[in-house]
């Protein structure tokens, strides 16, 4: 049997981009303890929707802590007091009875608005798209261990590839820099054998993006301890080390410009 | 559903700013943030060094008079003749220190540039939360490099006119040349033995976070000695704020006097 919540929610509320914004204060009454964040915001909205009211709108899809969709700073962090949970898996029975909860869009100048708590967040995309592609040989499939992958790098990539692209970094991030999502993406390829051709090629094109639309990092390490996934720091000295290379190995590219 | 009326207008299709046009190499390395923060950690870790120098042979005040060459003389004095006359004959008097000099002014410099643009790039890159903040991992010393920076430069330049070229700040009683005098008269007044504490310890503070800092920007990452760096850093740190908040501090105790 669980037990009841009945919380303060002040909210982010923004009609749409262009439009100002400001916090908007809801009683949120009979809140079951063991409902998600998201499940509370859906009972609010549905009172909302009863009394005509303009539900508020907030990033969601899987509910299930992969997808990355979800994330709104909750009391002043990034996907709330919870240490390696995203949004969806912060559950109410970690608030207590009585509590006001500040719900507030991740900001970013590269983050703008969309609606109350969603942003768009494209720029991550960009970053990933200009990455480009791996060479990877088509044609008659290969030899399952053809490529062999020592265990380290194994591991390491896929501690990297654990990022789910919530941006919940560049939230928490006094600047506003890309560094721990960029360089999770840059590293899950980088330290395997599959990622190597285009590997310095890779580095100095996605450092570019972010850096079109990010701040500059100062190693506070706010990124990783907001971090729903728990990704490391280590891979931001990883990119910058992988930077220097690149600048290095490419250097005949430059010249010719 | 969204209305239509929400398409952004400032949205994360266009980037907020372009990349600059290639520089040759290696000067394109300080076109971008992170080459700009190799360059900070290399000049930060060069005044780093000089600071820890300068420390270790400002210790030498504490020797008083020792006997050269059958004269007796403050060590501090002898040592600053030894730094003009580093490599001589090999170099004429002063240009090994001059040289040295010109670095350190080099890096500052270089320090000083890539601190200020990487700092509006980030204030550009910022959209200030409406609602309090709650920081985790940031702590006090990183949080205010942006105030110890300055505060530190500002200090150099108040130093060296107190105790380098003689004006300004500097006693009555300046003498080029008399270092231990010099150092005994100036940091005998009160107000300007607290001011350089404070500049001291804003110096500890400023170093403490930038030497991790500095590991962490050029890619020196091992997990073996990863918690070795925040030690490095503590331990050079701490040892700089003691030693150079002892000087003042024995000069107004009359542990150091003429």
């Amino acid at each position: 049997m669980s037990t009841e919540l009945n919380l303060t929610l002040q909210v982010w509320r923004q009609p749409g981009p262009d439009a100002p914004g400001s916090f908007v204060t809801y009683e949120a009454k009979g809140i079951p303890d063991d409902s998600s964040f998201l499940e509370m915001l859906d009972i609010v909205n549905e009172n909302l929707i009863e009394r005509d009211v303009e539900p508020i709108e907030f990033p969601h899809d899987c509910r299930e802590g992969i997808c990355g969709t979800c994330g709104v700073m909750i009391n002043g962090r990034a996907h709330g007091q919870e240490k390696a949970t995203a949004t969806c898996q912060l559950h109410m029975r970690k608030f207590n009875d009585g509590d006001t909860i500040v719900i507030e869009p991740w900001r970013a100048a590269a983050f703008p608005v969309i609606k109350d708590l969603i942003v768009d967040r494209s720029p991550m995309d960009k970053i990933i798209a200009s990455g480009g592609y791996i060479y990877a040989p088509t044609g008659t499939a290969g030899e399952a261990n053809e490529t062999l992958v020592p265990k380290e790098a194994a591991e390491s990539a896929m501690d990297a590839a654990a990022c789910i692209g919530c941006g919940a970094c560049i939230a928490a991030c006094p600047n506003s820099a890309g560094q721990l999502f960029t360089s999770a993406k840059l590293w899950h390829l980088n330290s395997l054998p599959q990622g190597q051709p285009e590997r310095f090629q890779r580095v100095e094109s996605m450092v570019h993006t972010m850096e079109q639309f990010f701040g500059a990092c100062t190693n506070h390490g706010e990124c990783a301890e907001a971090c729903p996934k728990e990704i490391s720091l280590d891979f931001i000295a990883y990119m910058n080390a992988d930077y220097m290379k690149s600048k290095i190995k490419n250097r005949a590219k430059s010249a010719q410009i | 559903m969204l209305s239509p009326t929400t398409t952004p207008q400032n949205s994360g299709e266009k980037p907020m700013r372009e990349k600059p046009r290639d520089l040759p190499f290696p000067l394109n390395i300080y076109q971008s943030a992170i080459g700009k923060k190799w360059v900070m950690a290399v000049s930060g870790l060069m005044l780093v060094g000089f600071v820890f120098a300068h420390m270790i042979g400002n210790l030498k005040i504490y020797l008083g008079q020792v006997e050269h060459n059958g004269v007796l003389d403050y060590d501090t004095d002898h040592y600053a003749e030894t730094l003009r006359n580093l490599l001589v004959p090999i170099f004429p008097e002063g240009v090994v220190l001059w040289g040295m000099r010109l670095g350190l002014l080099a890096a500052l410099l270089l320090h000083i540039h890539s601190a200020y643009t990487l700092s509006m790039l980030s204030r550009k890159s910022d959209n200030a939360y409406a609602g309090k903040r709650d920081f985790l991992a940031a702590n006090w010393a990183s949080r205010s490099m942006r105030l110890t920076g300055p505060i530190v430069a500002l200090y150099i330049v108040i130093h060296l006119a107190d105790l380098t070229l003689g004006f300004g700040i500097a006693t009555g009683e300046f003498e080029h040349g008399q270092v231990y005098e010099n150092v005994v008269h100036s940091l005998g007044r009160p107000i300007v033995a607290i001011g350089y504490i404070i500049a001291n310890i804003a110096v500890a503070v400023h170093i403490y976070h930038g030497m991790w800092s500095a590991f962490q920007s050029l890619g020196i990452n091992n997990p073996a000695y990863n918690t070795l760096r925040r030690t490095a850093a503590q331990v050079i740190s701490g040892l700089i704020l003691i030693g150079n908040v002892s000087f003042p501090i024995a000069v107004l105790t009359d542990i150091v006097s003429i």
